[in-house]
């Protein structure tokens, strides 16, 4: 048995094994692990095929599909009220934040704009269902690591935020609440005052996390330097959200888009960090949560009287055109890609969600890293498996 | 807001008029035709021949963001909105291939979504798909990211990606048949049984006179 000490040379082998795919013979007795599809560190239905030799993985593979639901098809036989039904079961954590975009769309191309007070309610909405799923991701992340306590803690919290957005929707998981024009009903009584309570809740829930796990030094031992994504890497697989802020690029399209929504009427930063590994992308999303708190708080403050729905037919006809809309979701860039002609639905739908994009990096990014390393990485990854088979 | 068939109207002052002319600059002749509307977005199309090209020329260009890939069918749906009742014969349908911003002559298009992100401005690029056979070169060695999206359009649409390493089904099964993002693919569950949600779609009985009119004032307005 040759033992493989050199990375150079174990890279070319795993080059090699890739090459060669499935009927590899390596030198060492090499071993085949499929992860998943049924796997409590794949949130779903991921499978990952990985050839190990020894603890390294040497190549490995994600398999994806076992969710697939068609949407793309579906959406060509439905009417755009029936669509935001769809597309809320896509990342189902932060459903409020799917429709969105694909509502925007819709109007971009009707003409029609929101009222003031409907685009701060949107806004509000989006952040909030930010949090529900950030919070759980952080909870989560700690498990993945072999920390329990993290997930009990954010499952705790994230159900106050679950409960405002309930407050306000009716939906915990799936509110349906967006329409072409504004929203489906205004806020009820004394849920601004309740949310301002929560947003104080998730922010003491960010401090409980900072403290317990980014802190923690075994924490830092098996995250720092750990699946290191380059800028221009990243930038080439289209990564997007923390993936692409935790590499050091500076992006987010709350910012750097003219959208009719809230987010340039308040305070807020985007936080970036320069290393690329596990550690940078959690802490950025820690950070965003942190942020996607005071944006709550600032916007319920300054929210404008008036109508929450634009004048818009009861019949919505969309006219003839095509419009891609885009936004910062939870998991990254998601963009509905609509062509309309004139129709009750559209001809043609394209969904990008960020899922898809960031998880195809896997198999680059699993390459040579150990087995314990491949959980933390795609924990780090963070995708939602509706997300990526839509 | 402007309707759909607008003329593109040049803006000097925007930053996407200028990104426009650096392309017509940098591309030349293989830039077959672009539609720009000032403050929304930006669309072009670019030759069939060229496509390998236009990849490396539109990254260095500052597009070094890849969103997606994708493709369009252009053909009506022989189906229609799959609510047709099954037990009378199908009713007339359209068949003309129509394309949609920036034109085409092929029923099946590409379509590529970049970003620059120093100036902030996204780009949909089309490309034309030869009909007869549609082979397309790869983009992998430019964006790696395109890799799993040609998968998926290669199993959807069925357009090859010539050079890409590793074409195979993505979402579906290994033996999958014909492409089902196409339009002449029937959505079956629609086939099988009417769609019971089509009487939302229709007005009340008792809204239909005052509805009709705001409804087409509202559509009125957008147009003009």
């Amino acid at each position: 048995m040759t033992v493989v000490s050199d990375r150079d040379q174990l890279r070319y082998i795993a080059g090699q094994a890739a090459d060669a795919r499935v009927n590899v013979e390596l030198e060492t007795e090499g071993m085949t692990l499929n992860i998943g599809p049924q796997h409590p560190a794949t949130h779903g239905t991921l499978r990952i095929v990985a050839r190990l030799d020894g603890e390294q993985v040497i190549w490995a593979e994600p398999v994806i599909g076992y969710m697939h639901r068609g949407y793309e098809k579906l959406t060509e036989v439905r009417t755009y009220p029936q669509i935001t039904t769809l597309v809320n079961r896509i990342d189902w954590l932060g459903s409020f934040a799917n429709e969105v975009p694909f509502i925007l769309a819709a109007e971009k191309l009707m003409g029609v704009e929101a009222p003031p007070r409907a685009q701060h309610i949107r806004t509000i909405l989006f952040e909030l269902s930010r949090i529900a799923n950030l919070s759980l991701f952080l909870g989560d992340l700690g498990v993945q690591l072999g920390a329990l306590t993290p997930v009990f803690y954010a499952f705790r919290d994230r159900e106050y935020v679950l409960n405002i957005i309930e407050g306000a929707t009716g939906g915990r998981f799936h509110p349906n609440f967006d329409r072409i024009g504004g929203l489906k009903d205004d806020l009820p009584k004394g849920w601004i005052d309740e949310t301002k309570a929560v947003m104080k809740k998730m922010r003491r829930f960010c401090d409980e996390m900072e403290e317990l796990l980014i802190g923690n030094e075994i924490y830092q031992a098996r995250t720092r330097g750990i699946g290191v994504i380059p800028k221009e890497v990243a930038l080439a697989y289209g990564l997007s959200g923390a993936n692409l802020r935790g590499s050091g690029v500076d992006w987010d399209l709350r910012r750097d888009q003219q959208l009719p929504l809230a987010w340039d009427k308040c305070d807020w930063k985007v936080w970036t960090h320069p290393d690329g590994d596990v550690f940078a992308r959690v802490w950025v999303r820690l950070q965003e949560t942190r942020e996607a708190t005071k944006i709550v708080e600032q916007l319920v403050d300054t929210l404008p009287a008036g109508p929450i729905l634009a004048k818009v037919p009861r019949i919505i006809k969309v006219p003839e055109g095509e419009a891609w809309v885009s936004t910062e979701n939870p998991l990254g860039e998601m963009g509905y890609y609509v062509v309309s002609r004139g129709d009750l639905g559209p001809f043609r739908v394209k969904i990008r969600s960020a899922s898809f994009n960031n998880i195809s990096i896997a198999s680059w990014l699993l390459r040579g890293v150990y087995v314990p390393d491949v959980i933390a990485i795609l924990a780090s990854l963070y995708f939602i498996l509706g997300d990526i088979d839509r | 807001m402007s309707s759909s068939d607008d003329l593109p109207v040049v803006v000097v002052d925007d930053p996407r008029a200028a990104v426009l002319d650096q392309l017509r600059d940098r591309l030349g002749d293989a830039l077959v035709d672009a539609v720009h509307k000032p403050g929304d977005d930006l669309w072009i199309r670019v030759r069939t021949e060229d496509w390998a090209s236009v990849g490396e020329t539109l990254k260095s260009a500052g597009f070094h963001y890849f969103c997606f890939l994708s493709a369009i069918d252009w053909l009506p749906s022989p189906y229609g909105k799959g609510e047709d009742d099954p037990t009378e014969p199908p009713p007339e349908r359209q068949t003309e291939v129509r394309p949609g911003y920036c034109g085409g002559e092929t029923r099946l298009q590409l379509l590529v979504r970049l970003t620059d992100l120093d100036r902030h401005l996204g780009l949909t690029v089309k490309v034309d798909v030869p009909d007869d056979e549609p082979e397309m070169p790869t983009w992998t060695g430019v964006f790696a990211g395109a890799g799993w999206h040609e998968r998926e359009t290669w199993e959807m649409f069925g357009i090859q990606f010539l050079g890409h390493p590793d074409l195979r089904h993505l979402y579906l099964p290994t033996d999958f048949e014909r492409f089902p993002l196409r339009k002449d693919f029937p959505l079956l569950s629609r086939m099988v049984k009417p769609w019971p949600g089509i009487v939302d779609v229709e007005p009340m009985p008792a809204e239909l006179d005052e509805d009709a009119a705001p409804a087409d004032g509202a559509d009125g307005g957008d147009a003009g």
